[in-house]
């Protein structure tokens, strides 16, 4: 059997190093290799983007990475986003008290990529905010609550 | 059946605290922060990889299976097919049930598991699958179920009659029954009759489209008790059934739910779980299944498909006078549909006095369906809806006058027999044409639909504990699941009873091993039924609180009352005492009289009834066919909303998921039999920059049966929605489309048709 790649990566500022099989996947190794399973799995095609994670600064689908590719990079992923219930990321804050999650299978791949956008664009228009998300699938919410999350987290940020 | 619940102890004028506030929900930060536990988030020592060998036919007698090779694999653990599981006879529950997970004779779908392994990497695992060699004789298939009801059809079962049918017991058929349901007398209502629409309709199967496929590990222990963890809608059903299965004990099988990433019906019968368990005894180490998404659409229960025809007649003032049905549901391989939902739901909301529904339920080559959202229902009314417009435009009369014409007001009788209690449809009706989407003109160039609907909202088997621990502070057992926020609403309507700040409860949603049977959560059943149970549970230690506090002051009981969390003297007379707060007894009395705990379990009654309007405007593109929502309100009747925020998220849940399978959702299949949309690529739900925000108006008229009024919110929502985008999108383009989904192919036939027959508008 084919040996397995040695691979080292940070993941939200700590180093890890890991064995995975060349075709694996980036969110296979975060998941199953590190136990970190706050990153999702849902469709391992791209397209529901539960597995939504930084790699280098870029948000990217881990389900479309594979695990070698992540040597020497760095990952952010739903565990970095605050350290504790103090600590929360305004985006955060505001999906818990609007109600922007339902079940939460999907919450950190949009909280991941909701934080990407305001990076971007501070001020996003909803219109701007729904086609930024059309790459996470929400199930239960209809996107409404979502939507108004990232809005309002928006504003809160703007304001410092 | 121990309940003090005798009457609920609504009191409309209460001044509730809790009740109707919009807290944080308990179960919310480890679900921002990644913390939560769902079906595929475990791992145990030593575990091992589960995969599941599927059919590539849609129909094949199974020969023989060579699993030599698979086994010879290092890393293989253990390799098992249907000859591992007991013999169950086919056609009853358990043996379509084993039949299911496990083909047996024939595999009956693409997508039919007929083997699995366990292995110690995914990768032996999947290596092993290649390895196992099943030596199928390929049978001609059927998909459509009305070409399944034809003589001359490829039968599924030999054994299988039609139940309902006299002369049927000597046929082979597909049809697994014939239901009829009447009220009245038809003939006499259409003849009264001004005015008839009679029109066809079909619908295809959807998905319920949970983002987290099914997860679980069963760990078989070297003495036979069983542990099993999975993301399930129903952990009580699913030990119940394994037991049937697999002939072993309840008490040997503990089932606990993880956190559910969404279920919404899919998540009520069990897929991976009785492979995991098998592969685990052979093996004697734990198994974890996951299944793929491509599995999750090929292996998993979707609706079920329709082809039906409605006819409705009705008076030059509005009065309905009959109406009729002849429906079709498919199945899947085997019944279980739930269809005998649609007869009792369809056209129930409306005071219908002649009806007369006929019913089939149709078996075929496809993945067994399971529930959705008011299985079987929304397909239907989305025809309903159709015609009910239709009449309305064709004498003249406003959509919604023309609804609460013939709309059903409190006391009424249904067909299936219950008289309801005060209910609000008539209430959401006047407040959809009192809303500012209703005044405000259509805009140019798009087009408005209306629709209604209704669900039943039944309560059902529930059990649950409330532990008053020696802080005063509350934890509550429930054998329930939380599809999306139960555990907060259940905590608030404890700490409305109790009198103490909700954040003083937490609710934990238990294993099998610790407590009695609980049905399923689905049918908006939960918060309604666990609601009650708990108020009975939080009422119970409430008298022993009493009691004690009796005691320790040596007084009669009924000397001593319980009001806003603190017990005191029921008036000056009974002495000068400190009232005491549920913290100050449980510290003095739980080491000396043990501690105050209730525990109730009901089957739970007095459902209150649930009602929708849906008002949508639609633009379609006359180029591409393509249809996109405007706006969307919905105005339901909720009871009352115990977390309102959470209750409005059902509302938009439930609306935009109806939008999904109004406008693209179905399966696809290919002459071969296999399905060729296995992925969210193909089978496209709505995304975040389809849809439009959804406004919600919730209209409170309180189930008196609930202590706090409460109704189930949550399959309402979906019901009148394809209905609404149909009769929006016949508004904007001239004809009514008739079958689902309305995608952009089939909507670019009807404005052609709409052209050639001069009606179209856009």
């Amino acid at each position: 059997m084919a040996k397995r790649s040695h691979i080292t990566l940070s993941v939200n500022g700590d180093e890890y190093e890991t064995l995975c099989e060349p075709d694996q996947s980036l969110v296979d190794v975060l998941r199953n290799e590190l136990e970190l399973t706050g990153t999702k799995e849902g469709c391992s095609t791209g397209d529901c983007g539960a597995c939504s994670i930084r790699l280098d600064g870029d948000l990217v689908c881990s389900c479309l990475v594979l695990g070698v590719e992540a040597e020497g990079k760095e990952i952010e992923t739903i565990e970095g986003m605050a350290t504790s219930a103090e600590d929360l990321h305004p985006l955060q804050t505001k999906f818990l008290e609007i109600n922007g999650l339902q079940c939460g299978i999907c919450t950190p791949g949009i909280l991941i990529a909701a934080k990407a956008l305001l990076e971007k664009n501070p001020d996003p228009t909803e219109t701007e905010i729904r086609f930024w998300l059309a790459g996470n699938l929400c199930r239960c919410t209809g996107y409404d609550k979502i939507i108004r999350s990232v809005q309002a987290a928006a504003e809160e940020m703007r304001k410092g | 059946m121990a309940s003090i619940l005798e009457e609920s102890g609504f009191n409309p004028g209460a001044d509730l605290k809790i009740v109707g506030t919009n807290p944080i929900k308990h179960d919310g930060l480890d679900k921002v922060m990644g913390r939560a536990k769902f079906g595929a988030d475990a791992f145990l020592p030593g575990m091992l990889v589960g995969k599941i060998l599927r059919s590539p036919h849609a129909h094949a007698n199974i020969k023989s299976i060579d699993t030599s090779k698979a086994e010879a694999l290092p890393g293989v653990k253990s390799v098992i097919t249907s000859a591992d599981f007991p013999e169950k006879k086919a056609g009853t529950p358990p043996g379509d049930m084993t039949r299911n997970v496990m083909a047996r004779e024939k595999a009956l779908y693409d997508g039919h598991p007929v083997a699995a392994v366990a292995a110690t990497s995914e990768k032996i695992a999947k290596q092993a699958l290649k390895l196992i060699e099943v030596d199928y004789e390929v049978l001609p298939h059927v998909i459509d179920p009305v070409e399944a009801m034809k003589p001359d059809a490829p039968i599924l079962h030999d054994y299988l009659r039609t139940k309902g049918v006299d002369g049927a017991e000597d046929k082979q058929t597909n049809v697994t029954e014939r239901m009829v349901t009447q009220l009245g007398d038809a003939d006499t209502g259409f003849e009264e009759a001004d005015v008839i629409v009679e029109r066809s309709y079909d619908s295809k199967p959807m998905h319920q489209g949970y983002i987290e496929p099914q997860g679980c590990i069963a760990d078989y222990s070297e003495d036979g008790q069983i542990e099993v963890w999975c993301c399930t809608q129903a952990p009580f059903v699913y030990r119940d059934r394994l037991s049937a299965i697999l002939d072993i004990d309840c008490n040997k099988i503990n089932v606990q739910q993880s956190e559910l990433g969404g279920g919404f019906g899919g998540k009520t019968g069990f897929y991976g779980e009785p492979l995991a368990i098998m592969l685990s005894k052979k093996a004697s180490r734990a198994v974890k299944i996951v299944l793929s998404r491509i599995e999750v659409f090929r292996g998993t229960g979707p609706v079920s498909g329709t082809s039906y025809t409605i006819k409705m007649g009705c008076k030059k003032d509005g009065t309905i006078t009959a109406a009729s049905a002849e429906m079709i549901f498919q199945s899947g391989p085997y019944a279980g549909s739930m269809y005998f939902n649609a007869p009792n739901a369809m056209f129930t909301r409306y005071d219908l006095k002649n009806v007369d529904i006929t019913a089939y339920e149709v078996l075929s080559n496809r993945q067994k369906v399971a529930s959705f959202r008011a299985p079987c229902v929304p397909q239907i009314v989305f025809g309903v809806e159709g015609v009910v417009d239709e009449m309305a435009r064709k004498i003249e009369m406003d959509p919604i006058d023309f609804r609460l014409k013939n709309a059903c007001d409190d006391g009424h009788t249904t067909i299936y027999g219950d008289t309801w209690g005060p209910i609000g449809f008539i209430e959401t009706l006047k407040q959809a044409k009192e809303s500012d989407h209703y005044k405000t003109p259509v805009k140019e160039g798009e087009g408005r639909g209306i629709s209604t609907g209704f669900w039943f909202n039944r309560g059902g088997e529930t059990a649950a504990s409330l532990n008053l621990a020696p802080d005063g502070t509350v934890t509550i057992a429930t054998g329930t699941a939380d599809v999306a926020g139960s555990r907060i609403s259940i905590s608030m309507m404890a700490a409305e009873e109790l009198g103490i700040p909700v954040d003083q409860v937490r609710v934990k949603m238990v294993d099998t091993n610790s407590l009695g049977f609980n049905r399923v959560t689905a049918g908006s059943r939960t918060t309604f039924s666990v609601g009650m149970v708990i108020v009975d549970s939080a009422r119970k230690c409430i008298a022993e609180l009493r009691s004690r506090a009796a005691e320790m002051w040596d007084v009669p009981e009924d000397g001593v009352i319980f009001e806003d969390g603190m017990v005191r003297p029921a008036s000056a007379n009974v002495g000068d005492f400190e009232p005491m707060s549920i913290a100050d007894i449980c510290k003095k009395t739980t080491m000396s009289h043990g501690a105050i705990s209730g525990h109730t379990e009901m089957n739970v009654t007095g459902a209150g009834p649930g009602f929708a309007v849906n008002i949508v405007d639609v633009k379609v593109d006359e180029n591409t066919g393509r249809t996109d929502v405007t706006r969307y309100t919905v105005i339901q009747d909720v009871g009352k909303a115990i977390h309102p925020d959470q209750v409005v998220g059902q509302i938009q849940g439930g609306a935009i998921q109806g939008v999904g399978w109004a406008l693209n959702e179905e399966y696809i299949y290919g002459d071969d039999g296999r399905l060729q949309n296995a992925g969210f690529l193909d089978y496209r739900m709505p995304v975040a920059s389809d849809v439009p925000m959804v406004d919600t108006i919730m209209v409170e008229v309180p189930n008196p049966a609930h202590p706090f009024g409460l109704r189930g919110v949550g399959e309402v929502p979906v019901v009148p929605t394809m209905a609404a985008v149909g009769n929006a999108i016949g508004d904007a383009i001239g004809i009514r489309p008739t079958s689902l989904p309305m995608s952009p192919p089939k909507v670019l036939d009807i404005i052609e048709q709409a052209k050639a027959e001069g009606v179209y508008k856009g």
